[in-house]
């Protein structure tokens, strides 16, 4: 099924566009904060601008474009937005805790507090058990 | 008009998606650990994911909406499995 | 009606989901309906507990604060990572207590402080109810604190417990 965009009015080009280009600058300036910060716990935050506003103005500016071009509103494309927004935390949560546990087992100068390496130990032993 | 429009920011967009994996699979290179490489796999999927969509955008078809979604799938699946294989030295235990 | 239907919530979100990627006729419906009530018996087995929500108004409010605040942390972000000389900035851990036990609670916890750019949730401890998040730009750290305690926790405590 191919849609023939002519039949889009002009403020909902416009808008769907303006949607696009945000979402699409937001991962361009994420990635670019990947390559540019130095440290992986700084790292980690940079992604997180494409998997929440770069992700959700390219699903919206789809949604947008697609609706005025069929005439009927086009929801499916929010499950993506969703999909992403509840699988993110867990991929970054393992990885920080992969991050850390291998920081502090080379014995790095892990970037931790005290409290928090007995925190660590403590989750570490529960997770070896099971 | 509109669909002049449409187009060119389309083109636009693709093309920062794009930079944005290029910048994404220099991380991937560069490490200069497995953390970093995993991090930057996690957002070159994000991207790419985001990539099908403006090509169904651009094509006006509706078949590249699932082959984003299951990307988007793929890439959660195969983070998370490389995440623990970090933690652990194996992924199946 | 609990009895009918052990989880409400998830029935209606797996009903709509299916409906959104299979077009709305009657008989995709029926079949929507057929997949949740199986969902609902599978998950009834294994025994989990469905999430009974206290305050019902919270869950807007909630809603459109973390919408807000996702914004304003994306333009903050994006302006640290494109500044061209960069300001010092210190980036570090905060350990915080959290009186929240609810695992849907915590669940909701994680996903709003990940989908906010700038912080990232590392660790939750449950015996010692102590929270480990990664803040990028880190000025004060009891101001984060009072931020996470205040303006989500105090709402997820209303709508879980």
């Amino acid at each position: 099924m191919t849609i023939d965009f002519s039949a889009v009015p002009l403020w909902a080009a416009i808008l769907g566009s303006a949607f696009l280009l945000l979402g699409a600058g937001l991962s361009l300036i994420g990635t670019f904060g990947l390559v540019r910060l130095q440290t992986f716990y700084e790292r980690i935050h940079a992604p997180t601008l494409g998997t929440s506003w770069g992700t959700a103005g390219m699903v919206m500016g789809s949604m947008i474009i697609f609706s005025a071009a069929t005439g009927r509103p086009v929801l499916h494309h929010i499950l993506i937005g969703i999909f992403v927004t509840v699988t993110t935390p867990i991929t970054l949560m393992m990885l920080g805790r992969a991050t850390l546990y291998r920081d502090r087992s080379e014995g790095n100068s892990s970037p931790l507090v005290k409290g928090d390496q007995a925190l660590l130990q403590e989750q570490n032993s529960e997770g070896g058990a099971s | 008009m509109s669909a002049l429009i449409i187009i060119i920011t389309v083109w636009i967009a693709q093309s920062a998606l794009a930079l944005a994996m290029c910048l994404c699979v220099y991380r991937m290179v560069r490490g200069p650990r497995a953390q970093d490489r995993i991090l930057a796999l996690d957002a070159l999927y994000v991207c790419g994911m985001l990539q099908l969509l403006a090509f169904g955008v651009r094509t006006g078809s509706t078949v590249y909406f699932e082959v984003s979604l299951l990307i988007g799938t793929l890439g959660f699946v195969s983070t998370v499995s490389l995440a623990k294989f970090l933690m652990r030295g194996e992924v199946i235990e | 009606m609990r009895a009918i239907i052990p989880y409400p919530l998830l029935t209606v979100s797996l009903v709509l989901m299916w409906l959104l990627l299979s077009g709305f006729t009657p008989g995709h419906l029926v079949l929507a309906v057929i997949v949740a009530m199986g969902a609902n018996y599978a998950l009834r087995a294994l025994g989990e507990e469905s999430p009974r929500f206290g305050r019902w108004a919270a869950i807007p409010e909630l809603f459109f604060i973390v919408l807000y605040d996702i914004i304003r942390s994306n333009i903050a972000v994006a302006g640290i990572l494109l500044s061209l000389t960069p300001r010092p900035r210190t980036s570090g851990f905060i350990q915080m207590p959290l009186r929240l036990t609810h695992p849907m609670g915590l669940a909701v916890l994680a996903v709003i402080i990940t989908s906010t750019p700038g912080t990232a949730w590392f660790d939750y401890s449950a015996s010692r109810r102590e929270l480990i998040i990664h803040v990028f730009d880190l000025v004060d750290e009891e101001e984060w604190i009072a931020l996470i305690a205040n303006r989500y926790e105090r709402l997820l405590l209303e709508i879980f417990e």
